[in-house]
C-alpha cells in the first residue's frame, strides 16, 4: 500500500513521526532501527541557548502513562545544527526541529538560524512556555499569542514549513488552532502534554521537582482523538495527530478522525524500536480493514447525523 | 555492526535467592543471550516483559551481574510494582531487552582494586571479578542490612578476597562508615582503584572520603529511567562541570570527582 503522505510542506514516506523530548536527536535510537524508515523525525525542543532544564525528579510513573517536567534541557540550536544534524540522514528522513524560546521575537529568531539549513524538513513551533512578559500566561493558552509567533515564525522561516502545536489546557482547542492557521501556519499537531501532578503521600512530597509535570502517554489518548478531531474540523490546514499512540490501531484512530500524520511519543520508552515497528504495523492494520488507501481512509469517520 | 541491540528474549529461569531468612524478595534471573557483540562490567539493560499492558509503560534498568555465551544474568530485589512483577516472570516467558547500555567500570589489572558494595548494589561486581585477569588484585567489602545469604556473597568470596560489614543497629553504621574510610585510606596509600555501587548515600560517603582521602573512586548511579537510551532525560545528574548529564548513557559509572551527588 502506497503509505506516502504529503501535507503542508512536508512530504513523508509514511505517517509515522516521533514526537519532540522522546526521541532526543534521533541518533539515540540508530542501533535498534533503520532511522530512514521512519516518515519523520521531530527532534528534541531546541533553544537560542543551551538549558539544563529543571531539577530532578523529572518523570513519575503514573496508571497508563507518566509525567514529565524536564524544563527543555538542550544544547541549544547552534549545537544541534553544527553536531546532530550532519550525522542525521536528512536526505531520507524529515528532520523537524521543534522550537522553544519565550518571546516572538526569540521565535523569529531560532527561525531565522534554522531557516538556512538544507537539512531541516520543518519547524515545529512549541507555544507553551509561561510568558513572563505577559503575566505568566503561557502562549498556547491565548490565541492572540499563537497567532503572534506563528507569524514571527513564519517570517523568520524562509521557505521551510511551520507546523504549530498545540497544548491542550485550553477551554477551546479549535479557537487556538484557528488562531494558529490565521497566524499563516502550515500545518499543526496536538496535542502536547496535559498539565498534571503527583504526590507521595508518605514523604509528603511532589513526586516532581517542579511540582507541575505534562501527562503522556495512553491515559490522554481519547483527550488528544477529541482535540484533533475539533481542530481538523476548525481548520482548512492539516493536523498531525499526538497523544498516547501505542500501538498501529491507535495511530489509525487519529488519521481516521483525518489527521495526516502522527507522532510517537511516550510509547518510544515501551521500546526502543517502537516506532520503527510501526510503521509496518499499521501498514498491515490498514490492509487488514479493508482500507484501499491511507487517503481514502483519512477522515472517513461516519459521525451520527 | 552496531553493539547494541533491543530483543525479545526467553526467560531462562528465575532463582530465588537467601529464601530462609527473607522469603521471596531477592531473585537471580537467567535470561537468554541476546545476539550482543559483547559487554563490560557496570554496563546495564533494560528489561520490558512483552506480556505487560499499558497500566505500566517502562522497562525498568538492572546491571548486567553475569552473562555466558547462552545467558545473561541479573540479580534483583522487589522494592516496588515494576520489580515485583519482573520477579513473577516464569522460564519460558519473553522480554524485550534492550543493552547493553551505558558505559563500564575501570579495569586496571595490575592495580590494587577495592568493591564497595552497599546491598544489592553487588550485583555488577560479580561480572566484574569474573572478567577480571588479577582477581588476586581485588578486594570486595560488602555493607548490607538483610541476611547475607541474600546477596551472592559467597559466590564472589570464593574468587577474591572478601569482608562485610551488616547493619542491624544504629551503631553498626558508624562502624560501616569507619570501616570504609580505613579502606579507602589503605587504598589511596597503594595508588590503587575504588569502584563503588549502592544506594545515593553510601556512594555520597565514598565520593566525600575518596576527595579528603585523595583516592581514585568510581561510583556506578542508579537513577529513575524511562527510556536508557539518553532520549527521556529523566535520569540525569549533575557532572564534574555542573551540568546535567545522563545517568544511562554518560554514566552509570562516573569518577566520584566529576559527578555531584
Amino acid at each position: 500500500m502506497d503509505m506516502n503522505v504529503t501535507f503542508g510542506g512536508l512530504s513523508l514516506k509514511n505517517p509515522v513521526m516521533t514526537a519532540s523530548g522522546t526521541f532526543g536527536f534521533g541518533l539515540e535510537f540508530a542501533p535498534y532501527g533503520d532511522l530512514r524508515k521512519l516518515g519523520g523525525i521531530v527532534v528534541k525542543g531546541l533553544s537560542l541557548k543551551p538549558r539544563e532544564g529543571n531539577p530532578m525528579p523529572r518523570i513519575a510513573e503514573t496508571p497508563c502513562g507518566m509525567l514529565n517536567a524536564i524544563g527543555i534541557q538542550n544544547p541549544g540550536v547552534e549545537h544541534f545544527v553544527t553536531k546532530a544534524l550532519p550525522s542525521l540522514p536528512w536526505r531520507d528522513v524529515a528532520i523537524v526541529a521543534n522550537l522553544y524560546a519565550c518571546d516572538a521575537r526569540e521565535f523569529g529568531e531560532l527561525a531565522g538560524v534554522l531557516s538556512g539549513e538544507e537539512g531541516v524538513a520543518a519547524l515545529e513551533v512549541n507555544v507553551s512556555c509561561p510568558n513572563v512578559k505577559e503575566g505568566g500566561i503561557a502562549f498556547g493558552q491565548d490565541p492572540a499569542q499563537i497567532a503572534r509567533v506563528t507569524e514571527s515564525v513564519k517570517k523568520r522561516a524562509g521557505n521551510k514549513p511551520v507546523m504549530v502545536k498545540l497544548s491542550p489546557n485550553v477551554t477551546d482547542i479549535a479557537v487556538c488552532a484557528r488562531a494558529a492557521a490565521d497566524g499563516g501556519a502550515d500545518s499543526l499537531s496536538l496535542i502536547n502534554t496535559l498539565s498534571g501532578m503527583a504526590v507521595d503521600i508518605r514523604r509528603r512530597r511532589p513526586r516532581i521537582a517542579n511540582v507541575i509535570a505534562g501527562l503522556s502517554g495512553p491515559a490522554i489518548k481519547p483527550v488528544a482523538l477529541r482535540c484533533v478531531h475539533q481542530a481538523v474540523r476548525a481548520v482548512d490546514i492539516p493536523v498531525v495527530g499526538i497523544g498516547g499512540i501505542s500501538c498501529a490501531e491507535d495511530a489509525l484512530e487519529f488519521i481516521l478522525v483525518g489527521a495526516h500524520a502522527v507522532q510517537v511519543g511516550t510509547a518510544n520508552f515501551l521500546r526502543p524500536d517502537f516506532s520503527f515497528r510501526l510503521v509496518d504495523e499499521i501498514e498491515a492494520l490498514l490492509g487488514e480493514i479493508g482500507a484501499k488507501s491511507l487517503e481514502e481512509f483519512r477522515g472517513s469517520l461516519e459521525l451520527p447525523l | 555492526m552496531s553493539l547494541r541491540s533491543c530483543r525479545n528474549v526467553t526467560v531462562l529461569e528465575v532463582a530465588p535467592v537467601g529464601q530462609l531468612k527473607r522469603p521471596d524478595e531477592f531473585f537471580e534471573i537467567r535470561l537468554a543471550m541476546p545476539d550482543w557483540d559483547g559487554w563490560k562490567p557496570g554496563q546495564f539493560i533494560m528489561i520490558r516483559p512483552t506480556s505487560w499492558d499499558l497500566d505500566m509503560l517502562w522497562a525498568r534498568p538492572f546491571s548486567i551481574s553475569a552473562a555466558d555465551d547462552e545467558s545473561l544474568t541479573i540479580f534483583i530485589q522487589k522494592v516496588g510494582r515494576g520489580t515485583a512483577r519482573i520477579a513473577s516472570l516464569k522460564a519460558g516467558d519473553e522480554v524485550a531487552v534492550w543493552g547493553p547500555l551505558g558505559n563500564s567500570f575501570a579495569v586496571e589489572p595490575q592495580t590494587p582494586t577495592l568493591l564497595l558494595a552497599g546491598g544489592i548494589g553487588i550485583a555488577p561486581f560479580r561480572g566484574y571479578v569474573e572478567q577480571h585477569p588479577h582477581p588476586e588484585n581485588i578486594r570486595l567489602f560488602l555493607a548490607h542490612r538483610l541476611p547475607l545469604d541474600c546477596y551472592p556473597y559467597e559466590l564472589l568470596s570464593r574468587r577474591v578476597d572478601s569482608r562485610c560489614m551488616i547493619e542491624e543497629q544504629p551503631c553498626d553504621l558508624d562502624r560501616i562508615i569507619a570501616s570504609m574510610r580505613e579502606q579507602i585510606a589503605e587504598y589511596a596509600a597503594r595508588d590503587g582503584l575504588i569502584l563503588a555501587c549502592g544506594p545515593t548515600p553510601f556512594m555520597r560517603t565514598v565520593k566525600a572520603f575518596a576527595a579528603e582521602l585523595g583516592a581514585r573512586a568510581q561510583v556506578s548511579l542508579e537513577n529513575r529511567m524511562a527510556c536508557g537510551v539518553g532520549a527521556c532525560l529523566g535520569c540525569v545528574t549533575r557532572d564534574g562541570d555542573g551540568h546535567h548529564a545522563q545517568v544511562c548513557t554518560k554514566g552509570p559509572v562516573f569518577w566520584s570527582d566529576k559527578v555531584e551527588l
